[in-house]
């Protein structure tokens, strides 16, 4: 699990931009993910790698086709100092992990190795030795995501009315 | 205790006697999407078992972002949404009608007291009509279509209270990017901005829209205001129903309370990439530009469009610039053609193009080239926004615009004034 460092305010327009959006595959959204703050990231990146940003991560455009071209990339986590309000929340429905953590944003390199322990949040840098701690994921959000996102959580729901 | 205007609004939509930092599922009074995001909300339609909408009539999409389509993955796109319209018999505009965020104020659906979700970040806009409206992802859209409910978490509120008036030749734009600088691109995530004072109260509706409509860039879930006489005026033009305006309470509590002298405030710039990276127009006058923008969901509304051909009128862009000018809606369209203003635009050399969103969002219209500088109405100026990420995008007024398509460089519109 290789860290990929961003900087601050990494924008939707950044993680996916709208001339991307005249589809919704997700395998041709994770092909230019990224794409304008490093355009090799998506040959470089492999599946279960880390992105690790500074704050406001995600601000800008409600397009879910953000996170949905950094999950379909293989990208397990997002590491960020704070996220912005309508990508974390997209971040939830679709099923890609974030972890919100000032300290880990600051101290995780390029291309430290890490390992991540969801149950907990702690965040392991194997290669310095250190351990973080993300804040805790609010209970009404784990609901959802113990149904599976979102889109199981209503149609659970619909299934149980009809 | 008090309540801030989104926690009334929260409470009354829930049922719930709600204040900040509480969860609710509230009803939601007009659901929104757009051609960049309806078609990912229809797939988690289906995916969801959705069958039907909850109220067609309180659910519309908008073909705007590309409008008409520029290729043939984007016109798959609008036949889903065109078939689901069909289908459900949803409220629909189609490519020419104008960008989501006038079109839905335009339609009467939305005022005072309203609870809105849009499938795109500026459906803040219409917290100008003291509506609480925010924006969503195309799953939590999706949500909302097929229950016409969603949970929120009750924000707390920044309150700004704007004093003061406006100087000639500064404008609601100057006034919102300075207060984005000032606050900067995260200074309100996960808050409302409640915007008050005189400064205020002084703005068209017009006006209200383009500082509503940028509560966005402070990163902020709303951007709200009082009603009065000017939204129950614009209200009631648009054919809207009697709503009941939501006033914040005198002892309400909030996150922050900000105050502003607007008098002396001066002409501004967002330089480029990030919004809050402002500065007055006298510190970066005379950067060369090659391509100018006058429209958007910021200020693509009438009364830009009559500030921006007063500048204009009888005078030629520099043949270094070239001009779009994208009205914000077909109402909007015709007025501008009724009064002279599109012939004004025209014959300074500009291109008219279609109401839309494409300028701005980088789908077609407009993609500027590398190491090109543009200045535009918008509200994003961010690396790669419009369409290419080697170019430079500065954010302005509509007059400031103006003022730098006709020097060829950024210009202070204040001499015009």
């Amino acid at each position: 699990m290789r860290a990929f460092k961003f900087g601050d305010d990494i924008d939707t327009d950044v993680i996916i931009p709208a001339r991307y959006l005249n589809t919704s595959d997700p395998e041709e959204l994770a092909k230019h993910c990224m794409e304008d703050a490093d355009p090799e990231f998506a040959k470089k990146a492999r599946p279960g790698d880390v992105i690790v940003a500074g704050k406001n991560f995600g601000c800008g455009s409600s397009r879910e086709h953000a996170p949905i071209a950094i999950k379909a990339l293989g990208i397990e986590a997002v590491i960020a100092k704070s996220f912005a309000r309508i990508f974390y929340r997209n971040s939830f429905n679709i099923g890609l992990k974030i972890l919100e953590c000032p300290e880990a944003a600051e101290k995780i390199r390029d291309g430290d190795e890490l390992s991540i322990n969801y149950d907990t949040g702690e965040i392991k840098n194997l290669t310095t030795g250190e351990s973080y701690f993300a804040k805790p994921i609010p209970e009404f959000m784990q609901n959802i995501i113990a149904k599976g996102g979102l889109i199981n959580y209503v149609r659970e729901k619909l299934q149980g009315t009809v | 205790m008090g309540k801030t205007i989104i926690e009334k609004i929260l409470s009354q939509k829930s049922g719930v006697d709600a204040y900040a930092g509480q969860i609710v599922v509230a009803d939601v009074d007009y659901v929104m999407g757009q051609d960049g995001t309806a078609p990912l909300a229809i797939k988690s339609f289906k995916e969801m078992g959705g069958k039907k909408v909850f109220d067609p009539e309180k659910v519309v999409f908008v073909i705007d972002h590309s409008a008409p389509s520029p290729n043939e993955g984007v016109s798959r796109l609008h036949k889903l949404m065109r078939e689901f319209r069909d289908e459900h018999g949803i409220d629909f505009h189609d490519i020419g009608d104008g960008v989501c965020h006038q079109v839905v104020p335009e339609s009467g659906k939305v005022g005072p007291g309203s609870l809105v979700v849009g499938a795109d970040s500026h459906t803040c806009t219409y917290g100008a009509l003291n509506a609480f409206a925010t924006g969503v992802g195309s799953t939590d859209l999706a949500a909302a279509i097929i229950s016409g409910k969603l949970w929120f978490k009750v924000p707390e509120s920044i309150k700004f209270v704007l004093k003061g008036k406006l100087p000639k030749g500064v404008f609601a734009k100057d006034l919102i990017l300075y207060l984005i600088g000032d606050v900067t691109a995260d200074g309100a995530t996960y808050m409302a901005a409640e915007y008050t004072g005189e400064a205020i109260s002084d703005l068209s509706m017009d006006g209200r829209f383009t500082i509503a409509n940028m509560a966005i860039e402070m990163g902020a879930k709303a951007g709200l205001m009082e009603a009065d006489e000017k939204t129950f005026a614009f209200v009631k033009e648009h054919g809207g129903r009697d709503f009941t305006p939501v006033f914040a309470d005198p002892d309400a509590v909030y996150a922050k309370i900000l105050e502003y002298d607007v008098s002396e405030l001066e002409p501004m710039v967002a330089k480029p990439h990030t919004v809050d990276n402002t500065a007055k127009v006298t510190e970066v006058a005379g950067t060369p530009i090659h391509q100018a923008v006058l429209g958007t969901c910021t200020n693509g509304r009438l009364e830009d469009l009559r500030i921006a051909a007063k500048i204009l009128e009888g005078r030629k862009i520099h043949p270094r610039t070239r001009l779009i000018v994208a009205p914000a809606s077909r109402k909007i369209f015709l007025r501008a053609m009724e009064e002279g203003l599109i012939k004004i635009f025209v014959e300074a050399g500009a291109a008219v193009v279609t109401p839309g969103c494409g300028p701005c969002v980088g789908t077609h219209n407009g993609i500027p080239s590398d190491g090109e500088n543009v200045i535009s109405t918008a509200n994003r100026n961010f690396k790669g926004r419009m369409g290419n990420s080697n170019a430079f995008i500065y954010l302005a007024s509509p007059a400031t615009v103006a003022a730098s398509a006709i020097a060829g460089e950024i210009a202070d519109p204040r001499p015009y004034f």
